[in-house]
C-alpha cells in the first residue's frame, strides 16, 4: 500500500486501525517533498523536526484514545499567511522572511486539536495578492500537471502540494478566488466557506472583510471533514459566526433529486475558454442526470464585482500592510536616515511590485476627496451584489460556474499584464463581496491534459448543498483527477476512485 | 491695541477610561510597569492578531454621554484612521470617525460672571498609542506598548468657550462628572486627562470665527491657562501686524511659556478614515441605555444640595468638597461614623486640602480612610485631645493611615484632666516667671499669652488651654 494515495480521512482510518502509524504517514509524505519540491517549490518551509516530534505525540494520544476524530495523525501542509508558533511565517514576503510567530492561528489550533500534524508551510503569492502563486519571494510554484504552467493562486502552494501528492490536505486562504481558482487549476477540491464560518485569528489580513480560511483536499468528504474541523465560534475574531450546523460530514449523500442549479449567463459568455466551457456544462448535464433542476438565468452586475473588489481589498490592504515597517518584527533595511527613511527603504525593499501597487491603489481609492467617489462607491455595489444574489438564491440551490475562465496559464504570463490577470478573477470574486460558500471541483481536463475546475456557489451557511452537490458528481463520475507523481516523476493519471469514496 | 478682540475656543479632551482591561484585548490597563510587560499580539500589532471590543468600555462612554446630555447613537462603528508611527502598533488607530458613540450633548459650567452651557460636539472611543522613550546613551528609540490599546474617549466640543477661565471650569465639569461615573480617574498629570485647545481670536462683535491654530502638550490646568493666554497674545499681535494667523498645530512649553508650530495645515495628515474590517457595529438597545442611566450616581449639584440641607453645611464647603468624588464619599462616611459633619468638613476644607496642596496631589490622591478621619474627631470632639495636638496627629493620618486612636495612646497624647497635676506647673510657672506676672496685674492682658504658652511647653501640649487660662488667672 502507497500512503501517498490515501485520502486523508482514508489515511485517518488506517491510523485509528493501526494499519498505518502516524510516523510512517509524516514520513512518506516527507520523502515526496523531498523526491519532487525541488521541481514543484510548494513549500516556503518544511518542518521535519517539528513534524516528527508531534506524529510521536499523536500517535500516543491516539493509543490512549484521546484523539479518535477522522483527521488524527493526518499530515496536512499550511498556507504560508496562517501564522503557527515558533515556525518561520512568511507570506513569501522579504518582509516577514524571518518572522516567527508567537502564537498559532485558530484554524491550525482546530487541526492540531484534531490531530492533524503540519507538516510545513506552503508557498503563495506574496501577501496573497495574485493568481499565479508567482508574486512570491521565494519563486514561483509549478503545477504539477505541467511544470511549465503555474498552479493559480495565491494559495497555490497548497493546491500544487496536494496535487503533487506532498500532502493529503492542505489549507488555503480565499479572499477572491484564492482558494478555487487554484484548486481547479491543480485539479483538486477547495472550498471556501461562508464569511465568518472559519475563524480568521492569526491569518495575516489581506483584505479582511473579504478572506476567509479554507481547506484543499483531494476529494469531497476530505474536505468536508476539513471544514467540519475548521469551523468554529472563536471570540478571538469578532467577525466569527456561531453555527450549529456544520455537521459536514452528513452531508455526504449523493442525492441531488430536485436540487435547483442556476447557471448565470454571464459567466458563460465573451472571455470564457471554449474547452472549459464545454467540461462545465457537461458537468451540468451529468448534475441534471442526477436529478436536479438546471437552468440558466441573468446575474446582472457581474461587470461591477471586479472594480468593487479591488477597490475594496486593496484599500483593506493597504492598512492591514501598514503594520510591517521595520519597527516590531520581519525585515528592517540596512542604512536609512531617520524614522521615514526606515520606513520608506524597508518597505520599498521588503514589499514585491504587486503588493506595492495593492497598496498605493488602496491609499489613493482612501485618500481625501476620492473616497467617496471610490470606497464608498464599492462598498454600495457590494451591498447590491449582496442583494442580487439573496434573490438569486430565492430561486436556485446552487449556481453553477466555472471556476476560472481559462486552464493554468503558463509562467510568466500573467505578470506582464496586471489587468488581465485581474480580470480572471471574475467568477470568484463576486462570491467574496456576498460572503458566500464555493467549492471547486475537477471535472475534466483540457486537450494539453491541464484540468479543468467547476464552482458551486450556495447561499451563506449552505455549504451542506455545496458537499451534496460536489459529492453527487463524484460518485456520478467515478472518478477524481489527480496529479500522480510516481518514484519522483511526474504524470498525469486518472484515479477510479468510486469505491474508495464509497467506504469514507 | 487698538481693537477690542473676542477668543474662541473649543477643546479636545482625552480620557482615558478606568477599565481593568484593554479596549481591543485582555492585557492589564495599569499605568506603570516594566515596558512592554502588558502587552499581547493584538496591542502590538502581530500580522494576523485581531482586536475584540471590551464591552466595559462601551457602556463607560456611553454613561460619559448621558450625563453630558448627549444622544447615544445606537448602531455605532469603529473605523481605522491610518498614520505611521512608532508608538501606533499597527500603524492605524483604531477609532470612530463616521458613527461616534454620542453626540450633540452639552455641559452646564459656572464662573463669576456666568452660567452658560459648553455644547459638546460628539464623543468617541479610541485606542490609545504606546509610548516611545529615547535613549540618549544608546543614541536611539525604544518603544513601550504597556499603553497601547488602553481606551480613551475623545470630548469634542463646540468653540463655545471664550477665556481661560470657561475652559478651566469646563474641564472641572467635565473631570467632576466622569470621576462621579467611575468612569475614569482624570489625573492631567498621569495623562489620563488630556486636552487639546483650538484658539482663535475674532474682533469684538464680528460673528465669523478667525483662523484657528491647535495646542498640544497641556498637562495641567495651570498650563492650559498660561498657553490660552500666550497664544490669545501672540494671534492678536500677528492681526494688529497685519500679518495672517496660520492654522496650525503648536506645541506649548510649559517652562518657555511658548508655543512652537509642530505642523501646518499644508502638511496635515491625510488619515484614509475607513470602517474598520475586523469589528462588527454595536448596537445599543433601549433596555442597554436604560440600564446605564440607571446607574447614573449622584452627581455634583444634587449632592451640593442635599450636603446645605441634610449635613447643614455651607454652599461654599459642599462645593469644595463635592468637587472630589474622592472626597465626597470620604465626607459621607466619616459623617455617618462620627455623627459631625462640620467637624469633618472643617478637616477636609483645612488640613486636607493644605496638605493636598503642599504635595502636589491631587484629592483623588487621599490616602486615608474615613474611618481614621471619624475618630480623630471624635478624639477631639470628646477633649481626649487638643487641638494642636490633633493638627499633629492628623498629619500622620494623613501621611501614613495611622489608627488615630492607637496612635495617641502610644505616644501619650491624651490632654492631661488632672487639676492637680496642672496646678502644680502652673504654680511653677508662677513662681519663675515674676516679671510676667507682674505685667498681667498691670492691666497687660498680653503677658497671659506667655505664661499659657510656658505651662503647655511644661505639659509637652497635653493640657486643655481654655482649662490652663482658666487656672492661671484663679492663681496669679
Amino acid at each position: 500500500m502507497d500512503i501517498r494515495s490515501l485520502t486523508a480521512v482514508e489515511l485517518g482510518r488506517k491510523i485509528r486501525q493501526k494499519e498505518v502509524t502516524v510516523k510512517e504517514a509524516v514520513e512518506a509524505y516527507l520523502t515526496q517533498i523531498e523526491a519532487v519540491d525541488s521541481e514543484i517549490n510548494s513549500f516556503v518551509t518544511v518542518d521535519r523536526e517539528g513534524a516528527l516530534k508531534r506524529a510521536e505525540e499523536v500517535q500516543r494520544h491516539i493509543d490512549q484514545g484521546m484523539l479518535t476524530g477522522p483527521l488524527a495523525g493526518v499530515p496536512v501542509a499550511v498556507k504560508d499567511n496562517l501564522c503557527t508558533k515558533d515556525l518561520l511565517t512568511t507570506c513569501a514576503s522579504k518582509m516577514l522572511s524571518d518572522f516567527i510567530p508567537p502564537y498559532t492561528a485558530e484554524a491550525v489550533a482546530n487541526l492540531e486539536r484534531a490531530g492533524a500534524v503540519v507538516i510545513g508551510k506552503t508557498n503563495m503569492d506574496e501577501f496573497a495578492m495574485g493568481s499565479t502563486s508567482e508574486t512570491s519571494w521565494y519563486g514561483p510554484t509549478k503545477n504539477p500537471w505541467n511544470t511549465e504552467h503555474v498552479p493559480g493562486g495565491s494559495s497555490g502552494g497548497s493546491c500544487a502540494a496536494v496535487a503533487a501528492f506532498e500532502a493529503p490536505l492542505a489549507l488555503g486562504s480565499d479572499t477572491g478566488g484564492s482558494i478555487r481558482q487554484p484548486s481547479a487549476y491543480c485539479g483538486v477540491v477547495g472550498i471556501k466557506p461562508t464569511y465568518g464560518t472559519v475563524s480568521r485569528y492569526g491569518l495575516i489580513a489581506y483584505g479582511s472583510s473579504l478572506d476567509q480560511v479554507g481547506p484543499i483536499a483531494r476529494d469531497v468528504a476530505d474536505c468536508a471533514a476539513a471544514l467540519q474541523t475548521l469551523a468554529s465560534h472563536d471570540e478571538k475574531d469578532s467577525t466569527c459566526v456561531e453555527r450549529k450546523d456544520t455537521d459536514f460530514t452528513g452531508a455526504l449523500t449523493a442525492d441531488i433529486k430536485g436540487m435547483r442549479i442556476g447557471i448565470p449567463k454571464e459567466y458563460f459568455g465573451e472571455g470564457l475558454d471554449e474547452e472549459v466551457k464545454a467540461r462545465i456544462m457537461e458537468a451540468a448535464r451529468t448534475l441534471a442526470a442526477q436529478g436536479a433542476v438546471v437552468e440558466e438565468f441573468d446575474l446582472a452586475l457581474v461587470p461591477y464585482a471586479i472594480p468593487a473588489y479591488y477597490v475594496i481589498a486593496s484599500a483593506e490592504a493597504s492598512s492591514n500592510l501598514a503594520r510591517f515597517d521595520g519597527v516590531k518584527y520581519g525585515y528592517r533595511a540596512q542604512g536609512y536616515e531617520e524614522l521615514h527613511g526606515m520606513y520608506k527603504t524597508t518597505r520599498a525593499e521588503g514589499f514585491g511590485a504587486e503588493v506595492k501597487r495593492r497598496i498605493m491603489l488602496g491609499s489613493f481609492v482612501l485618500s481625501s476627496g476620492y473616497y467617496d467617489a471610490y470606497y464608498l462607491k464599492a462598498l454600495r455595489t457590494k451591498a447590491l451584489i449582496k442583494a442580487e444574489f439573496d434573490k438569486v438564491f430565492e430561486r436556485y440551490d446552487i449556481i453553477l460556474a466555472p471556476a476560472a475562465p481559462t486552464t493554468a496559464p503558463k509562467l510568466g504570463a500573467s505578470l506582464s499584464d496586471p489587468m488581465k490577470m485581474y480580470l480572471s478573477d471574475i467568477y470568484t470574486i463576486s462570491v467574496n463581496l456576498a460572503g458566500l460558500p464555493g467549492i471547486s471541483i475537477p471535472v475534466g481536463k483540457d486537450s494539453r491534459g491541464l484540468p479543468v475546475g467547476m464552482q458551486l456557489i450556495a447561499n451563506c451557511f449552505a455549504e451542506k448543498k455545496l458537499i451534496r452537490a460536489a459529492y453527487s458528481f463524484e460518485c456520478a463520475t467515478n472518478r477524481r483527477y489527480v496529479a500522480g507523481v510516481c518514484s519522483g516523476r511526474f504524470q498525469t493519471q486518472e484515479e477510479g476512485g468510486k469505491q474508495d469514496v464509497e467506504t469514507v | 491695541m487698538s481693537k477690542q478682540y473676542e477668543t474662541v475656543i473649543g477643546l479636545e479632551v482625552h480620557v482615558e477610561l478606568a477599565t481593568k482591561t484593554k479596549i481591543f484585548c485582555s492585557c492589564s490597563t495599569e499605568f506603570g510597569g516594566k515596558a512592554n510587560t502588558h502587552t499581547c499580539p493584538v496591542c502590538t500589532g502581530m500580522p494576523g492578531a485581531l482586536p475584540v471590543l471590551n464591552r466595559q468600555v462601551v457602556e463607560y462612554a456611553m454613561a460619559a454621554g448621558l450625563a453630558t446630555n448627549c444622544k447615544i447613537t445606537q448602531r455605532c462603528k469603529f473605523d481605522r484612521k491610518n498614520y505611521f508611527y512608532p508608538d501606533n502598533p499597527q500603524n492605524y488607530q483604531i477609532s470612530q470617525l463616521y458613527l461616534p458613540i454620542a453626540r450633540d450633548g452639552y455641559v452646564e459650567i459656572e464662573t463669576d460672571r456666568q452660567k452658560k452651557k459648553v455644547r459638546i460636539h460628539e464623543m468617541h472611543m479610541e485606542e490609545d498609542a504606546g509610548k516611545l522613550v529615547h535613549d540618549e546613551w544608546e543614541d536611539c528609540s525604544l518603544v513601550d506598548y504597556n499603553r497601547s490599546g488602553v481606551p480613551l474617549i475623545e470630548i469634542v466640543s463646540e468653540p463655545d468657550m471664550r477665556s481661560a477661565e470657561e475652559v478651566i471650569a469646563y474641564l472641572e465639569k467635565l473631570r467632576t462628572i466622569l470621576q462621579y461615573l467611575g468612569v475614569s480617574d482624570c489625573k492631567l498629570q498621569e495623562g489620563s486627562m488630556r486636552a487639546d485647545v483650538n484658539l482663535s481670536v475674532r474682533e469684538a462683535g464680528s460673528t465669523e470665527f478667525g483662523t484657528r491654530t491647535e495646542m498640544k502638550n497641556l498637562n495641567s490646568f495651570k498650563a492650559i491657562s498660561r498657553a490660552i493666554e500666550g497664544e490669545r497674545m501672540r494671534q492678536i499681535e500677528l492681526l494688529e501686524e497685519g500679518k495672517p494667523v496660520v492654522q496650525e498645530t503648536r506645541r506649548w512649553d510649559d517652562n518657555k511659556e511658548y508655543s512652537y508650530p509642530m505642523r501646518s495645515k499644508e502638511d496635515a495628515q491625510d488619515y484614509r478614515y475607513f470602517p474598520e474590517p475586523d469589528l462588527t457595529p454595536i448596537i445599543i438597545s433601549d433596555e442597554w441605555i436604560a440600564e446605564v442611566k440607571a446607574k447614573e450616581p449622584e452627581f455634583q449639584t444634587e449632592k451640593i444640595s442635599r450636603y446645605q440641607e441634610e449635613y447643614k453645611l455651607p454652599r461654599y464647603d459642599a462645593e469644595i468638597i463635592t468637587n472630589s468624588k474622592k472626597m465626597a464619599d470620604l465626607f459621607e462616611q466619616a459623617a455617618e461614623l462620627c455623627g459631625q459633619p462640620k467637624k469633618v468638613s472643617n478637616w477636609l476644607m483645612g488640613e486636607t486640602m493644605r496638605l493636598l496642596n503642599e504635595n502636589n496631589r491631587e484629592p483623588e490622591d487621599i490616602p486615608f480612610s474615613p474611618e481614621n478621619l471619624a475618630k480623630l474627631v471624635n478624639l477631639t470632639e470628646a477633649g481626649i485631645i487638643n487641638s494642636s495636638v490633633a493638627k499633629e496627629v492628623f498629619e500622620k493620618v494623613f501621611a501614613e493611615d495611622v489608627d488615630p486612636e492607637q496612635y495617641v495612646e502610644e505616644h501619650g497624647l491624651k490632654t492631661v484632666n488632672d487639676e492637680g497635676a496642672l496646678r502644680e506647673v502652673i504654680e511653677k510657672v508662677i513662681a519663675g516667671n515674676p516679671q510676667a506676672v507682674a505685667d498681667y496685674k498691670g492691666g497687660k492682658e498680653k503677658a497671659l499669652g506667655s505664661l499659657v504658652g510656658q505651662t503647655m511647653k511644661a505639659m509637652k501640649g497635653k493640657a486643655d488651654p481654655a482649662m490652663v487660662n482658666e487656672m492661671l488667672k484663679q492663681c496669679m
